[in-house]
């Protein structure tokens, strides 16, 4: 990040040798920076980050978040449990914070697991076109018309639910649009005459492809990445509270709503925390994505 | 305008009684059916990748090695998958999904009765969506950066990212535990589908607002809507009679994607509010592991999903004049 200070100063960068990137990299950042909206979404997914990486530090595992503690079970918040306690007496702040490291975590690994299986057939497609093309994409056509939601439910269904399948199941079932999206900006790019130069002076398809084609595809498969990250947490939760994703005790939010289900009549926090913490992550991604979108991109707006 | 490909398919012709558009119309159709085939193929082989021997599940406990696998003959479970699906398939296509294991009747009668009411839902739901995001996706865009407009913008982002099962949990705290004016579940009543309605509806209705408006602004500052003001055309008949039938073409797209959306949405937001519609029976099915009424509820999903997606790029073709013009010419010069 910190090449991407908006006060790189461009003349001097020009002469360190790498000047063209470092510039743009500042250039994005200062018009994502004027986005109020996407700022405040960085802000919120900094913050949850960092819940993450230090939810050890917050709350100890064992004895917080999965011991069960029935004395003090139903509590509402108050200043000791500032989100309240559930129906085993586990505090829920503890709970939440942890079922941050696990829905992150999940949305990440998923989409990576999208990206790099929809990239590949994607800028395959897009590159070489003609018959292989058509194969790769009446394929994906046929995972298309099936709803992302559907199909993950179909393969956690069939794999049994754990987090790995749980994974792989979001992972897969947005193979589709990544190939899309790939192949569509593969597209914009084969034609310009540096592909075109590359591959007379001898470069293997491979190469051409790695770098000198995708690095340029970069912006929307990275504003398209991001707010798949979102719904990658979405589907998570939901696939978790349909009871076929993430087991108790495991904190995670999707599962922790259905728990606290059976008590909204009483005891509102058991479901509203859990819920806001997804919307927030949900959220903040999109604000980034929206963001980064329109920093990417000068002609819209 | 010359057919010169009309002459070399004299099939086609007689099918499509010459008309390119129903030409088209015709192709879309045909393209359908490979589309069915892979999904339910596709569907059928993730399904049967389940692991845990179904001969073994329908005997329970008690159940000899023998019988389970005579059982497992009989059912021709030790058939290739491909056989096993040509099976199926030709059921399939004969109304017969198969008896569910948990209930021992046809699968086919329970989704019948049930999918109507998911429908039901879908429909309304989308009827919601469309007459609130496209009077705000206009203003919006007529009043860019109004406090209507952020305001507005604001709402459609939060939408988009509020969970549904869990708006819905909060909808039945406030409209029904609290105030009573709801039932919190069930579909006893014809008050029933509001709160599900609403639920379902609140993702779509964010994301066609936020189509509406950035399409009405690309509009809005096309040459044809400056001649439209400069010729002395009301402000108002600007908007309606040449912007948005122009900005309407992206949005129908948003709706019908969001139309299948809502069909695969409908799945969570029945389970919250105990909709007996098909995405609760299906979440219950799972449960059961009742395979052949899983594989029947998906089945059912994605062949309505496909289905609305033609039916968008139909209505597209009638609608948008540019996407006629590309395809008669491509088939003339064909």
């Amino acid at each position: 990040m910190t090449e991407a200070t908006p006060d790189t100063p461009g003349p001097e960068a020009n002469m360190q040798g790498r000047p063209k990137r470092r510039s743009q990299a500042a250039y994005i950042w200062r018009r994502f920076r004027k986005n109020r909206l996407a700022v405040i979404g960085l802000g919120i997914i900094v913050t949850l980050v960092l819940v993450a990486v230090f939810a050890d530090f917050i709350a100890d595992y064992q004895t917080k978040v999965i011991k069960m503690n029935i004395p003090i079970r139903h509590q509402h918040p108050s200043l000791e449990h500032v989100f309240g306690t559930d129906e085993f007496g586990r505090d829920m702040f503890a709970r939440v914070a942890h079922g941050t490291r696990i829905s992150l975590f999940v949305g990440v690994i998923s989409v990576s697991i999208a990206l790099f299986f929809g990239g590949t057939l994607g800028a395959i497609a897009g590159y070489y076109g003609g018959r292989i093309d058509t194969y790769i994409m009446r394929f994906l056509d046929v995972l298309l018309a099936i709803p992302v939601i559907l199909l993950a439910i179909t393969i956690v269904a069939s794999l049994g639910t754990s987090i790995i399948n749980l994974m792989i199941a979001v992972g897969v079932a947005n193979i589709p649009g990544f190939a899309r999206v790939v192949r569509a900006s593969v597209l914009g790019v084969k034609g310009n005459e540096y592909i075109e130069a590359a591959r007379a002076i001898g470069s293997p398809d491979y190469k051409i492809i790695l770098e000198h084609v995708l690095p340029n595809c970069f912006a929307p498969i990275m504003v398209y990445a991001t707010l798949k990250v979102a719904t990658a947490i979405m589907a998570t939760a939901g696939l978790s509270f349909i009871g076929l994703g993430v087991k108790p005790p495991t904190p995670e939010w999707g599962s922790m709503l259905a728990a606290g289900r059976g008590f909204i009549r009483d005891h509102l926090h058991e479901v509203f925390f859990p819920g806001l913490a997804i919307m927030l992550s949900v959220l903040s991604l999109n604000m980034i994505g929206d963001g980064l979108r329109d920093a990417l991109d000068p002609r819209l707006k | 305008m010359p057919r010169a490909g009309m002459v070399r398919r004299p099939f086609m012709r007689r099918l499509s009684g010459g008309n390119m558009l129903r030409r088209y119309l015709f192709r879309r159709l045909l393209m359908l059916l490979p589309v069915l085939l892979g999904v339910t193929f596709l569907v059928f082989t993730i399904i049967s990748l389940t692991p845990g021997d179904v001969a073994a599940i329908m005997l329970g406990q008690g159940a000899t090695e023998e019988s389970v696998a005579k059982l497992r003959d009989e059912m021709g479970l030790n058939d290739p998958i491909v056989v096993q699906y040509g099976r199926y398939l030709g059921r399939l296509v004969q109304g017969d999904m198969g008896m569910s294991y948990a209930t021992k009747k046809p699968v086919i009668g329970e989704i019948l009765s049930r999918f109507p009411n998911t429908l039901r839902l879908a429909i309304l739901s989308i009827i919601i969506s469309v007459l609130l995001s496209i009077p705000i996706g206009i203003v919006s865009a007529v009043r860019q950066y109004s406090l209507f407009d952020n305001a507005g913008m604001v709402f459609a982002l939060i939408g988009i990212s509020m969970p549904s099962f869990w708006l819905g949990l909060m909808l039945i705290i406030m409209f029904a535990l609290k105030l009573g004016w709801f039932p919190s579940g069930g579909a006893s009543e014809w008050k029933s589908i509001i709160l599900p309605a609403l639920t379902l509806g609140v993702a779509s209705t964010a994301s066609i607002t936020r189509t509406m408006r950035s399409s009405m602004l690309e509009v809005i500052r096309q040459d044809y809507i400056r001649t439209a003001k400069a010729k002395g055309v009301g402000k108002a008949m600007v908007i309606i009679k040449h912007a948005l039938r122009n900005a309407l073409i992206p949005t129908l797209t948003v709706i019908g994607l969001e139309f299948g959306e809502l069909l695969g949405g409908a799945i969570l937001t029945e389970t919250v509010f105990s909709w007996p519609g098909i995405g609760r029976l299906m979440v219950e099915s799972i449960q059961r592991k009742d395979t052949p009424m899983v594989l029947g509820c998906i089945i059912v999903f994605s062949v309505a999903f496909s289905v609305v997606n033609l039916s968008i790029d139909i209505l597209y073709a009638f609608i948008d004049p540019r996407i006629k013009t590309t395809y008669q010419k491509k088939g003339a010069s064909k």
